[in-house]
């Protein structure tokens, strides 16, 4: 694969990061993760140029860390596919660091079987990720289920918001 | 500190269609009247002015609550006897009243009583039972719910429950964290104690079968291990921390086992029986789909467990020595989180009813579903030692409440819970005295 590609891709992602996603319920999943950072975000993206080695080590903070899933599915999304590809470039550029993903489920239906679903979403990010050059030990994955919802209601959009792998790099 | 929980009475419908009903007296409306009872209240002998414990409010709420009996106001009985001598029947039939219930309680010594009590068919002018216990001011609340248990037992035909306890779990939004806590208390929410607390999530609770412990899934360091803890005690020890899911614990009918869902690193969740002094676990399935929610049938043959090995999740069994499984429900495109009853007729489950989630029993000769609650998400059933009711969560404006229905529907009450979300409730093997 080439590496230009992914870097463009990575740009892509970048730019894409600054507007708001029109498709997932939640407009800024950033924002949830990074909430207090969001002041670091847009030096990183526009301030230094490309290849710089400094690019990256910003760029956690503007990239998406949540990808969102669809109902009964664990298929990483097309216009999520790109946030992946940035973590896989991320990792493959660091092999000390390590990646968790923690797969989660909406409310409806069995608690343990969701602790299953969530944990195939989790799969799901892994595979992508190892597809891309990841080593396995780099990356650990959690189901919490229904567990620890993003959102407390009860409406479709909630759901939508529940239904999640978030990308975590523990410290 | 925590609330205590309110039970209220809900409804009693009633369809008379099964042989269970008979014991009901059914009017023309299809709703089921329940049996008009007078438990007087009992009598005291002691040194303090008052009884340490209204015995007879306490068997009072057991009979009204479990939806079968209607005990009258004390401001309508004509007469008060404490000792079944002074027991005039005719001040009972008049009022319609086809049991009573008199007794004393009795101080013996330093924290020492006698509870006694009579039961009396006023129509046939009979004794029906007659019981006295010993009992210290720790004691004297399971006594009294002890007698409940004779009453009940003698009038229906059914073993009572009252006896019993349940384990549940509760979230608490606390700022921006929650807090988890693993709650036993009362099968009537009374005397609850917290067993633990974490800010990580608690997760599906199981009795040991001589209720002396509960296993339960906790993400302590944000991840999944498996704790069994010993209520007395307090004591606990980690039985499984494999990298990936650690989950879905139920004990043997030997309590000597385990049976657990395991993911491992490739996340592929399977089921495996674990023996919990060895810690050994041993693979039952190696299906690529989700194999989880395993659970004992009763004669310890067999594990029925939920998988979406056909797509949407069903129930399958297979036998607790390993094989080929079996799909066990068909009707419906989600069937999960099975639950056998105790005597092994009837097998429960979360099941979509026209996406509604909701508790339905399948009689496992019949194969007929039998759907038994009315919310939309409920979750969670799980019978009852004598297998005639179970309790479940649902959902109350956005809280989990805990409600209970009798196995064949007639009887539904909800349980309300004062604080937090409340969920996974779990009923207590009867305890063993």
């Amino acid at each position: 694969m080439s590496y230009l590609k992914i870097f463009s891709v990575l740009l892509l992602s970048a730019l894409l990061a600054a507007c708001p996603k029109p498709v997932v319920p939640d407009p800024d999943p950033t924002d949830v993760t990074y909430g207090g950072d969001s002041g670091a975000d847009t030096s990183g993206a526009s301030g230094s140029g490309l290849g710089d080695g400094e690019f990256f080590g910003e760029a956690e903070e503007t990239l998406g860390t949540v990808i969102y899933f669809d109902f009964d599915s664990s298929e990483v999304r097309a216009q999520d596919q790109d946030i992946v590809a940035a973590h896989a470039i991320r990792l493959n550029e660091d092999s000390f660091a390590s990646v968790r993903l923690e797969g989660h489920a909406d409310e409806r239906g069995s608690r343990e079987y969701n602790i299953g679903l969530g944990e195939r979403r989790a799969q799901a990010v892994r595979q992508l990720l190892m597809i891309q050059g990841v080593n396995a030990s780099q990356i650990q994955t959690v189901s919490f289920g229904e567990e620890r919802p993003e959102a407390m209601g009860s409406s479709e959009s909630d759901y939508a918001r529940n239904r999640r792998v978030e990308i975590k790099y523990p410290r | 500190m925590y609330k205590k929980l309110i039970f209220a009475m809900l409804v009693t419908l009633c369809v008379a269609t099964d042989a269970t009903a008979q014991k009901l007296r059914i009017n023309v409306q299809g709703i089921a009247q329940p049996t008009p009872v007078a438990i007087v209240p009992f009598g005291w002998e002691g040194n303090s002015p008052r009884s340490p414990l209204d015995i007879a409010g306490v068997i009072n709420n057991d009979l009204k609550r479990s939806g079968r009996f209607a005990p009258i106001a004390e401001t309508d009985m004509l007469q008060k006897p404490t000792d079944g001598a002074d027991v005039d029947f005719d001040d009972w039939t008049i009022l319609g009243i086809e049991a009573v219930v008199v007794g004393k309680l009795i101080e013996t010594g330093d924290n020492a009583y006698t509870l006694q009590f009579q039961l009396f068919d006023p129509i046939s002018r009979k004794q029906l039972v007659g019981y006295r216990m010993p009992a210290s001011r720790g004691t004297m609340r399971a006594a009294a719910h002890r007698a409940a248990d004779m009453i009940y037992e003698k009038l229906t035909g059914i073993k009572g429950v009252f006896g019993t306890k349940v384990a549940y779990v509760t979230a608490e939004q606390q700022g921006k964290e929650r807090l988890y806590s693993l709650i036993v208390s009362d099968q009537d929410g009374e005397n609850d104690h917290k067993i633990m607390e974490s800010k990580d999530p608690i997760m599906s609770p199981a009795w040991s079968p001589d209720s002396r412990q509960l296993a339960y899934v906790s993400f302590e360091g944000s991840r999944s291990s498996i704790f069994v803890q010993t209520l007395r005690s307090g004591n606990r020890f980690q039985v499984s921390n494999k990298p990936g899911i650690n989950g879905a614990p139920s004990f043997s009918p030997d309590g000597r086992k385990l049976v657990v869902t395991l993911g491992g690193v490739d996340g592929n969740p399977d089921i495996y029986v674990l023996d919990i002094r060895t810690r050994e676990a041993t693979r039952l399935t190696t299906h690529r789909a989700i194999d989880t929610e395993g659970t004992w049938s009763p004669d310890g043959r067999y594990i029925y467990f939920t998988s979406d090995r056909a797509g949407g999740p069903q129930i399958y069994r297979i036998s607790a020595n390993g094989g080929t499984p079996e799909r066990v429900t068909f009707e419906g495109s989600y069937n999960a989180r099975p639950r056998l009853s105790p005597d092994g007729t009837r097998l429960a489950m979360v099941h979509n009813d026209r996406g509604n989630f909701r508790i339905a029993v399948m009689n496992l000769e019949t194969k007929d579903l039998l759907i038994l609650s009315s919310g939309q998400q409920d979750e969670s059933p799980s019978f009852a030692p004598n297998s005639d009711i179970l309790i479940y969560a649902t959902r109350q404006r956005g809280d989990g409440v805990l409600e209970t229905v009798s196995a064949d529907g007639m009887i539904r009450q909800k349980m309300a819970s004062g604080q937090g979300d409340v969920r996974e409730p779990v009923w207590s093997p009867f305890p063993r005295f």
